[in-house]
């Protein structure tokens, strides 16, 4: 274990050496908690600098690009706005609720961040109830969304928080089925559990962890209210949904918000399946010589690329082997690779209609999400090959089945009466 | 029968290709990779680079001169005062004490012509009526200002441009122009 790895358990040990011994656990839960509210911001405002860029590049567009280099003062400038802005209430809205709602949604995204392993020892709270506290903490946010649509006494306001609490009930059933078959094979709730069950193999390379991941990942989506499935603030049916009304600093308390959940739920995937902060079990050094292999024998490349490529790979292979890569490094990298998924999403796939929005997840990922507790006791309880081939079978057949039993008979083709 | 899924699949390479298209790099990807490409990013980012506007680009009028600025073509007749749809230009006439036109270069002058800039349509109406193309259309476009009668109100020696200028961002229409001119002109 290298220094580099325990860099900030190190760093806040040292911190905390300074104080007696009796108030060292109150520093240290004081310490947790200041670094997770200053780095929460921080998050939150790249996030949306790297979602305007990314959503950009997708269309041919340069993105923020005046505020500073690359326009990387951009959320700075943006939060200053938000600042200054006037705060307007509407007339007959609830003052107290109205000024409730955005606060009360922010707490729990930022009280997520508590269970989240960010490193090999770097968890704020090793809760042994920590995926419990996930999906507790994380439902109390349609709350305030709710409140905060009722609150600002407007159609637009109320129809979004209706429509986002019916989403957000729906998308938790299956978001956790599908982490069913995570404690089932972990064992633990607790989420430094889940991560060191993976050291071997992350559960994302197997059949029910691939399903469940992408179960977990969409409805975490669909429950942070992003576009595919952003119906409660729709910009061309209900202006902004439950966040109409709101301007100024509440405005960007509801952004932060939902940034700060989506982090959260990149976070989670990462946690729960993609390994968390491990490396990928099969040395990198070897994956880099693979890769060396692959680039110079791949045919289709130009001589010089396949040279480079080699050269490359087999210096990424020696640093590799003589410094491993900090597990934080691991987590935050896969973190934002999901993030940049994500984003991708977005700038891809036009919105849900509702009712598509409530049948993917009643029709087709709740009865997967069963059939892959199944398939995870399949995995568990048969020996290597059979059990994998067993529960990979079952997952395809009864996706391949779901399928055909949600699509529709293909339409006829409509007469039309006066038309003709 | 497809995968499941592959058209959410194709769906995101598209979009990926498109993110890949935006940077050098990821053109050289793509181009490692034998996919063709185009260049992504269409944006002009304006203050830096500017748009190549079309010779017939037209903005506000300006008032023509041959050689020295007193020779100007105009000789006050007021037809596109008259002419003009909402009304922003202005002329007198140069006059002596008893009211006579005076005369320069052998044409009357004005004394006054100024044009509103913050009321011109860019119609290009007076340059059509102008029976001795003393009026064209400039392409001079970033005009902003902080006062509106200080410096939105073109007064004579701001419209003032030669005829070299109109040859240089017209070529066609200069030319079109100074043939007219040469064959209105008396065979010395």
């Amino acid at each position: 274990m290298s220094s580099l790895d325990q860099l900030f358990v190190n760093l806040s040990g040292w911190l905390l050496s300074f104080f007696p011994a009796g108030a060292r656990p109150w520093a240290d839960i004081a310490l947790k908690i200041g670094v997770l509210v200053a780095i929460a911001p921080a998050i939150m405002m790249y996030l949306t600098w790297i979602e305007r860029k990314i959503i950009a590049r997708m269309q041919n567009r340069f993105g923020p690009d005046r505020v500073g280099i690359y326009g990387l003062l951009q959320p700075i400038s943006d939060g200053l706005k938000m600042l200054i802005k006037e705060d307007i209430v509407p007339r007959g809205a609830d003052r107290l609720l109205h000024l409730a709602a955005p606060i009360l949604s922010v707490v729990p995204a930022i009280l997520l961040f508590a269970v989240l392993p960010f490193g090999r020892n770097m968890i704020p709270a090793d809760l042994n109830v920590g995926l419990l506290y996930f999906f507790a903490v994380s439902s109390i946010g349609s709350y305030a969304i709710f409140m905060g649509g009722w609150a600002s006494r407007s159609k637009f306001s109320i129809l979004g928080a209706m429509r986002s609490v019916a989403q957000i009930i729906s998308y938790e059933v299956p978001a956790i089925l599908s982490v069913v078959a995570v404690i089932m094979v972990a064992g633990t709730l607790s989420t430094v559990g889940i991560v060191e069950a993976q050291a071997e193999r992350w559960f994302f390379f197997t059949p029910w962890g691939v399903v469940g991941g992408l179960i977990f990942f969409l409805s975490g989506i669909a429950e942070v209210n992003r576009t595919p499935f952003d119906m409660p603030e729709a910009e061309s049916e209900l202006v902004a949904g439950f966040h109409t009304e709101y301007s100024g600093m509440k405005f960007a308390l509801w952004y932060m918000a939902e940034f700060l959940e989506s982090f959260a739920v990149c976070a989670f995937t990462v946690t729960f399946f993609l390994g968390g902060w491990h490396a990928p079990a099969v040395p990198f050094w070897t994956l880099a010589l693979l890769l060396a292999v692959i680039v110079g024998a791949g045919t289709r490349l130009a001589i010089p690329v396949r040279g480079a490529g080699v050269l490359g790979m087999l210096g990424a292979a020696a640093l590799w082997g003589a410094q491993p890569i900090p597990s934080w490094i691991w987590f935050f990298a896969k973190t934002y690779v999901l993030i940049f998924v994500l984003v991708w999403l977005r700038g891809t796939f036009p919105r849900l209609r509702i009712d598509q929005l409530m049948g993917l997840a009643w029709k087709f990922l709740l009865p997967l999400g069963l059939i892959n507790i199944l398939a995870a006791g399949l995995w568990a309880w048969f020996p290597f090959p059979v059990g994998t081939a067993a529960s990979a079978l079952a997952l395809i057949v009864s996706a391949w089945l779901l399928v055909r039993i949600n699509n529709p008979a293909p339409l006829q083709p409509r007469t039309y009466v006066f038309a003709d | 029968m497809a995968v499941i899924g592959s058209g959410v699949l194709r769906g995101m390479g598209v979009t990926f290709k498109t993110f890949l298209e935006t940077y050098p790099w990821g053109r050289l990807i793509l181009r490692t990779l034998r996919i063709p490409v185009t260049n992504g990013l269409f944006t002009i980012p304006y203050p830096e680079t500017k748009q190549q506007h079309p010779e017939r680009f037209r903005y506000f009028p300006f008032l023509v001169y041959d050689g020295t600025p007193d020779n100007l073509r105009c000789v006050a007749c007021k037809i596109c005062e008259q002419e003009c749809p909402p009304q922003c230009i202005h002329i007198v006439m140069e006059k002596d004490e008893q009211g006579r036109p005076v005369k320069a270069h052998g044409r009357t002058l004005p004394k006054q012509f100024d044009i509103d800039m913050s009321i011109c349509m860019s119609c290009r109406i007076c340059v059509d009526v102008c029976p001795f193309d003393a009026i064209e259309m400039d392409n001079e476009y970033e005009l902003s200002a902080s006062d509106r009668y200080e410096h939105m109100i073109f007064d004579k020696h701001k419209l003032l441009k030669s005829a070299d200028y109109f040859q240089k961002i017209k070529p066609t229409e200069a030319a079109t122009v100074d043939a007219r001119l040469a064959a209105k002109k008396p065979k010395a």
